[in-house]
């Protein structure tokens, strides 16, 4: 591999706190080296331009079998919305809401993201989620497990085992490769097998007779014991319901009293998604409004907790999630096609259509929210851009979102096409914001913060010697921003340069080659449990539809592999 | 109006994909330049001077510009697609997806076409000859927004799912049509003159069908109401009224719910 040397740019490295200042950065066999290092580099300029470390994307849904079911049943996605062949890529793209996996893979490269971490991953169909990171180009992926209907873990954390909840959470986590615990409707998806649902952290999941509340605070204790990387993923009860906010400061608080326990410099217990979605006020679709402030100000109070977007961006998309019961109240409201499914003893999923209109209320409503969580937020190392693609829009629309963060005029002007805009206006605080979020804090909410907060902020996410070489360099000079915010927008959909492992891989907005991607799990070291060796062996002799031995990702599965190793033998 | 004549001289070994064959794309062209457009055989991709020969140059705008084909098209597919304005004469037959999201102007087919002509159509008119194929107007696949509108008139029979998440517009069928008329409809009007196989306004939550011949199985979810006299297509006749389908949602309007009509015709 050769050298590169990316001269005179505008850097800008939350993790190591440069804002913006003049640098050049030195490539070496993909990692990251002082420039003094170099011997006959090639260059790039990047004079007037911003240079930041590649993407982080904390949340995202881009592969696994809830995705290939939006593919499958939304060919009209795909149908005058796929571009022709680009020459300079190896693979065809298709689809808007949910891409190819192909396509995927470049739009990311192409707004100059590197890593992405699926969000939800059904322990059980692990193979196709591995099957697909592998035919998901250029960008590395980890995948997170669903940990919070687990039969396995609802019955340690009812009977307070949490050694042997760890011992089965190290398990599982090699068994499908996957990188941390993800939590979604905590028993509320379990419940949906009963045609329930847990709609607040106190409702007990039937026969398991477990609170939400305790699986959550029985999964941070795991966590921690554990001392992962990322710390527990939480999508909280009661998702997208007027009034929900309550249950979401119930959940939040939930956290209180732990402590980040681990070797990865991350510093948050709890890390909850797509906020948007939690912090609505109002008991009816009538009287809907924002609690943003609310929600914001006890995550701005408490260092232990951080906390993604989920950004509406008034497109047609595709909602899916693991949170089966709520998918089922979404066909009701708008009776569209639904998709259901059951994963055993795991999880549940459902798919259902989604059009986000400026022409309704509570649309634009839930437009205002996501912009007020990161407008309000004090820190924007804790708190991260995501549309939780694909269920508030496309990962695409990431540089529309960072307009919007940035430019009051840019927000004004989709506001203008608001059909209730006055109501918007009242039922939520965005006509009273006038911050504009700089570079720097947008290099904080797109690359450092959630490279921290994944635990993997001495690889991904900043551009300190010795870290993997992925450079963003976007054709924006923050001495010199544009006036008119479509730039920045276009800025940030089509980077001037990106670099990936020390290879160019975006030149001017187009992929001209395609580096090896990887996959990144956490295999955990534990000491042998002989009771948790039986139960497995017992559930899977009773429960189970397929054998123990066929049930653990094979080796030809698994592409590429960037192993992130946790002892807790020591 | 200007007029292109394209002859099919060399007819294509596999289905040729003609989506460029619109006036909107001829317009302002030479006989050269629309020589010049590109058609696919399978992945090939080729110049529509290839097969056809062209006289006759485009008008200023689509609407001005009228396509006359010659020639068996009956390998031809997309012609018209997307269409916003002026007319096509279609001599012979041509194959799929004739009309396709049509959204204006006109088109004749002297002959059959196969299926899919006219889906996701939003207005105009596409007139049929002879016979049609399956998915007559109906939505794309997956779509759950149908046709919008515009009319569609096929003077022969027509296959099965005809109008299918109908939601404007008019379609009129001369001859019978085989099952699934106005599936998942939500508006708009079918007319079959001939007889029909079943399921016809299954899922049905709004629109009408009028049946003038017989309906060999007809659904359970749908309950007469009563006898009106009604005028259709121009002329006047009694029909049974049916309400249905009520197995299916229905929305309420001012107070009353909205069923969708069956018409048969006594």
């Amino acid at each position: 591999m050769g050298e590169l040397l990316i001269r005179n740019g505008f850097v800008f490295d939350p993790l190591q706190g440069i804002k913006g200042d003049r640098m050049d950065i030195g490539v070496k066999d993909g990692k990251i080296v002082e420039t003094s290092a170099l011997n006959s580099p090639k260059t790039i300029d990047a004079a007037g331009m911003a240079v930041m470390a590649g993407g982080v994307d904390i949340h995202s849904h881009v592969v696994g079998p809830k995705v290939n079911v939006g593919r499958l049943f939304r060919p009209e996605d795909k149908l005058f919305k796929s571009p022709h062949k680009s020459p300079t890529c190896s693979r065809m793209e298709m689809g808007f809401s949910v891409p190819s996996t192909f396509k995927t893979g470049y739009d990311y490269a192409r707004m100059g993201y590197v890593f992405v971490n699926e969000a939800a991953m059904p322990p059980l169909h692990s193979p196709h989620v591995h099957e697909e990171i592998r035919d998901t180009p250029i960008i590395d992926n980890a995948a997170m497990p669903v940990f919070g209907n687990n039969w396995f873990t609802l019955e340690y954390l009812k009977n307070n085992e949490i050694e042997n909840n760890a011992a089965y959470t190290a398990w599982l986590l090699r068994a499908t490769h996957g990188f941390g615990i993800k939590v979604v409707n905590p028993g509320g998806s379990e419940a949906w097998g009963w045609g329930l649902n847990c709609e607040h952290i106190h409702d007990p999941v039937p026969y398991f007779d477990i609170a939400p509340a305790e699986i959550v605070k029985g999964l941070i204790e795991t966590n921690e014991f554990l001392g992962l990387p990322h710390s527990v993923h939480l999508h909280c009860n009661n998702l997208g319901n007027p009034g929900n906010y309550t249950d979401t400061l119930e959940s939040l608080k939930l956290a209180e009293g732990y402590a980040p326990k681990n070797d990865f410099g991350r510093e948050q217990v709890l890390h909850i998604t797509h906020l948007q979605f939690h912090a609505y006020g109002g008991d009816s679709w009538g009287n809907f409004e924002s609690r943003a402030k609310d929600v914001m100000d006890y995550v701005n109070a408490h260092d232990n907790i951080t906390v993604d977007m989920g950004q509406v961006t008034l497109d047609e998309t595709t909602t899916m999630t693991a949170d089966g019961p709520f998918e089922h109240h979404l066909r009701a409201l708008n009776n569209l096609k639904w998709a259901n499914v059951d994963v055993e003893l795991e999880t549940a999923a459902g798919v259902v259509p989604y059009i986000y209109s400026p022409k309704i209320k509570v649309c634009t409503i839930q437009w205002a929210v996501g912009l007020e969580i990161a407008l309000l937020s004090k820190d924007p190392m804790r708190t991260f851009v995501t549309t939780d693609h694909p269920n508030a829009g496309p990962f695409t629309r990431y540089p529309q979102v960072i307009t919007w963060l940035m430019s009051r005029a840019a927000r004004d002007a989709t506001m203008k096409t608001f059909k209730w805009l006055e109501r918007t206006i009242d039922a939520t605080s965005i006509d009273g914001i006038d911050r504009e979020l700089t570079l720097y804090e947008i290099a904080q909410m797109t690359r450092a913060g959630p490279a921290k907060a994944l635990g993997v902020g001495n690889t991904y996410g900043g551009l300190a010697p010795g870290m993997d070489a992925d450079i963003a360099v976007y054709a924006l000079n923050p001495e010199d921003m544009p006036s008119d915010p479509t730039m920045i927008e276009k800025a940030f959909s089509r980077c001037a340069w990106l670099v990936k492992d020390g290879i160019v891989t975006v030149r001017d907005g187009e992929v001209v080659e395609e580096p090896a991607k990887r996959t990144v799990w956490v295999d955990v070291k534990v000491p042998e449990n002989a009771q948790v060796q039986r139960d497995i062996y017992e559930h899977f002799l009773r429960h189970y539809s397929v054998k123990l031995d066929n049930y653990s990702l094979f080796e030809e599965h698994l592409h590429n592999p960037r192993v992130i190793e946790v002892d807790t033998t020591q | 109006m200007k007029t292109v004549t394209l002859t099919l001289t060399k007819p294509p070994e596999l289905m040729l994909e003609g989506q460029n064959i619109t006036p909107d794309n001829f317009a302002g062209k030479k006989a050269a330049e629309i020589a010049a457009l590109d058609v696919w055989e399978g992945k090939q991709k080729g110049p529509l001077g290839k097969y056809f020969t062209v006289e006759g140059d485009g008008g200023a705008t689509a609407a001005e510009t009228k396509i006359v084909l010659r020639g068996d098209c009956t390998r031809v597919k997309r012609i018209g697609q997307q269409m916003t304005a002026g007319e096509i004469v279609i001599e012979g037959n041509a194959d799929m997806y004739i009309g396709g999201w049509m959204k204006g102007g006109k088109m004749h087919v002297k002959g059959n076409v196969d299926s899919f002509c006219g889906i996701g159509m939003e207005g105009g008119e596409l007139v049929v000859d002879g016979d049609a194929g399956h998915h007559l107007g109906a939505s794309p696949r997956g779509e759950w927004r149908g046709m919008q509108g515009g009319v569609i008139r096929v003077a022969g029979n027509v296959g099965n799912d005809t109008a299918t998440f109908i939601n404007g517009g008019t379609i009129v069928i001369g001859g019978d049509a085989d099952i699934h008329i106005s599936t998942h409809g939500e508006g708009g009007t079918v007319i079959v003159k001939g007889n029909t196989k079943g399921r016809v306004g299954g899922q049905m939550v709004k629109g009408d069908i009028y049946i003038y011949g017989t309906i060999e199985n007809p659904l359970p979810g749908f309950s007469m109401v009563g006898e009106v006299e009604q005028e259709v297509d121009g002329e006047t006749a009694r029909f049974a009224h049916y309400i249905g389908d009520l197995g299916e949602r229905h929305p309420v309007s001012r107070g009353k719910t909205v069923y969708a009509n069956l018409y048969t015709r006594i």
